[in-house]
């Protein structure tokens, strides 16, 4: 995929870094023909001073620069994850110093408990709802910016600010828009005849995607906007020629070649819908998930449940499940989606 | 007609709207009519910032007041976070853990990835697999055995618990390793014949020459990090070590419903963002692009 942003190339680095390097280099060599030669000939098997060759050196030197970074990956990142697995298998109470091995009963009672199938539940339908309202919308602003020449730069950034918003800061000002009686979005759900939004079970969810919808849609539009930019002005050109018109272009120019972007989209988006947590929790403060828990997500389950019921063991049976569960939807996207993308 | 068809010729083309116009007029009505849409969704992009803003200013009696900007703004409530909370120590804390981790990821992961582009060794594909592989866990997965292995070693409520889960990133030797491939060979084999060390090769030649990749990942890292809640939530204890997100979560659940103060704290937390994104935004917005279009 062309880079988008080689229109501007003087003043990016991609192709002026390339050309100058190659100028580079091709200084140093031709700056010092002999000792080049030299090395040359001997080949990887020279001996340097040290009596090492020079394979067994550069080996060393890799694997200098990678035992700190080797050394973190395997006990911050794949100790923790075998052992999540290994405290799910037993009853691991933080207060408690002994922690009995239960087998699978971690398991059983998680998935026999209504209120993980209830955030499961409503984690989908987040994702459900969020996933498509934040594609439709950051596709249409895109398309719209696409013709608005004049001010293309602006709104980009306008649109992209609540992206850079600290979110928990944002969560707090959404929840004070739906306030009952003095926020602003309440009033107008009270105008359409609608209750308050956040405090109403079947709208609650919802309220909240609003936030995370607002969060993401600058960057989405200006994914989807690189995205635009990359696909060549010439098959728009040949196409019209060939006496293709708006509707005919979009769905068969356009589409198909945003099929990349839109699979980044969706990938990175399933992400984001899945592990929602922090605009939950911020949102529903004084009491986490709503009263009867309709909006709880897998990820505030977990968090009630390891670190405020500390019941370790079945909190980290949640969480292989949900990885259980994002491994599946990895697979199936990765199989469904890049089906179409070889054009 | 003569119109209709003005447009089709190679001006038509060579302006930036693609689509070939119907006529002059149609033209003009539905980029005014593109204007009009993008303006209406900006407001309403802008818009919780107003009310934010707004509120901060008011005093509690007006904030219950059907009016949507005081009429005599007021400072106190800035002043009472800035005063009675522990606000800056919160402010330095989140931007000594983002600084830490944002130079620890970059120059690792940095490393990592020309270790793993540039240097042929016994082992290098598997390494990469293994940890290219870590990003498929999830944090929630990791955060109940770092919080046990943080509770055994001493690190609940200090500045490392906070960051040692972020040192390191495999989305950023992922990134750093598909930027230095473009580094040429001829390049590096010529300043090692000159006499640089390996790692010389590395930090003089190498890196200078992925640096607007390098800035991406910092910009990313250092959000992230900015905005990171579920782990330092979990691993602060003590007021004076909070991060800004959680010092803002925990004042704002306690402040009950003094949404003037709320409103003050998160006003507080948010003007320096924006004042920094005001002055980076296109680097910022770039490196977005570039990191979301390579992974």
């Amino acid at each position: 995929m062309p880079r988008p942003k080689s229109k501007r190339s003087s003043t990016t680095s991609g192709p002026s870094r390339r050309t100058s390097s190659a100028a580079d280099s091709g200084a140093a060599g031709a700056g010092r023909p002999d000792r080049d030669a030299g090395v040359a000939v001997s080949g990887p098997a020279a001996r340097t001073r040290r009596g090492l060759s020079l394979r067994a050196r550069r080996t060393l030197s890799a694997y200098t620069f990678l035992a700190v970074p080797l050394g973190f990956f395997l006990a911050i990142r794949i100790a923790p994850a075998a052992g999540a697995l290994v405290i799910s298998l037993h009853r691991w109470n933080i207060v408690g110093t002994d922690q009995p091995f239960v087998g699978l009963a971690n398991f059983r009672e998680v998935l026999s408990d209504r209120q993980f199938w209830q955030a499961a539940a409503n984690t989908l339908r987040y994702a459900a709802a969020g996933i498509p309202a934040q594609l439709a919308l950051g596709f249409a602003a895109a398309l719209l910016l696409r013709r608005a020449v004049r001010f293309r730069g602006f709104f980009r950034t306008v649109y992209f600010v609540p992206f850079v918003t600290p979110v928990v800061a944002a969560a707090w000002v959404w929840q004070w828009m739906y306030s009952p009686n003095f926020g602003p979005l309440a009033m107008i759900a009270g105008r359409l005849g609608l209750p308050a939004p956040l405090r109403t079970p079947a709208l609650a969810l919802y309220a909240i995607t609003a936030l995370v919808v607002w969060e993401y849609l600058g960057f989405q539009v200006v994914i989807f906007l690189a995205g635009l930019e990359a696909i060549p002005q010439v098959y728009y050109e040949a196409a019209a020629v060939d006496g293709a018109r708006g509707w005919d272009l979009f769905r068969h120019i356009t589409v198909p070649l945003l099929n990349a972007t839109l699979v980044f989209s969706v990938v990175y988006a399933t992400i984001v819908y899945l592990q929602l947590f922090t605009q939950v929790l911020n949102m529903t403060f004084g009491d986490p998930g709503g009263p009867l828990g309709n909006t709880a997500t897998i990820v505030l389950y977990v968090y009630t449940l390891g670190f405020q019921r500390f019941h370790m063991g079945q909190a980290a049976a949640a969480t292989v499940v949900l990885f259980a569960a994002l491994l599946g939807v990895a697979l199936l996207q990765l199989t469904v989606l890049t089906r179409r993308v070889e054009y | 007609m003569a119109r209709t068809l003005a447009p089709r010729g190679p001006t038509g083309l060579a302006a930036s709207d693609r689509v070939p116009r119907r006529s002059q007029a149609g033209a003009r009505w539905r980029s005014a009519a593109a204007y009009l849409a993008l303006a209406a969704g900006g407001v309403v992009v802008v818009f919780p910032f107003a009310w934010m803003l707004a509120t901060a200013l008011k005093t509690p009696q007006q904030i219950f007041e059907l009016k949507f900007w005081p009429s005599a703004p007021t400072l106190d409530n800035i002043r009472q976070v800035l005063l009675a909370t522990q606000f800056p120590r919160w402010f330095a804390n989140s931007l000594g853990v983002a600084a830490a981790t944002t130079a620890s990821v970059a120059f690792f992961d940095s490393l990592v990835g020309y270790t793993l582009a540039k240097l042929r060794f016994p082992g290098r594909d598997v390494i990469f697999i293994v940890i290219l592989s870590t990003l498929m866990i999830p944090t929630e997965m990791l955060v109940i055995p770092w919080y046990i292995m943080s509770a055994r070693l001493g690190w609940i409520d200090t500045y490392w618990g906070i960051l040692f889960p972020g040192i390191m990133s495999a989305f950023g030797v992922f990134l750093m390793r598909q930027f230095m491939a473009g580094v040429p060979d001829e390049l590096l084999e010529a300043a090692r014949i000159d006499g640089l060390s390996e790692f010389g090769l590395f930090a003089r030649i190498a890196l200078p020459l992925v640096r607007p990749a390098l800035a991406a990942l910092c910009i990313f890292t250092f959000l992230g990090n900015w905005n990171a809640f579920l782990w330092p939530l979990i691993v602060i204890q003590t007021p004076e070590m909070r991060t800004l997100p959680v010092g803002i979560a925990l004042f704002s659940g306690e402040a009950g419903s003094s949404w003037h103060l709320i409103m003050a704290a998160s006003t507080l937390a948010v003007l320096p963002v924006l004042a920094v994104f005001a002055l980076l935004q296109r680097q910022i917005i770039e490196g977005v692009v570039l990191t979301g279009l390579r992974s």
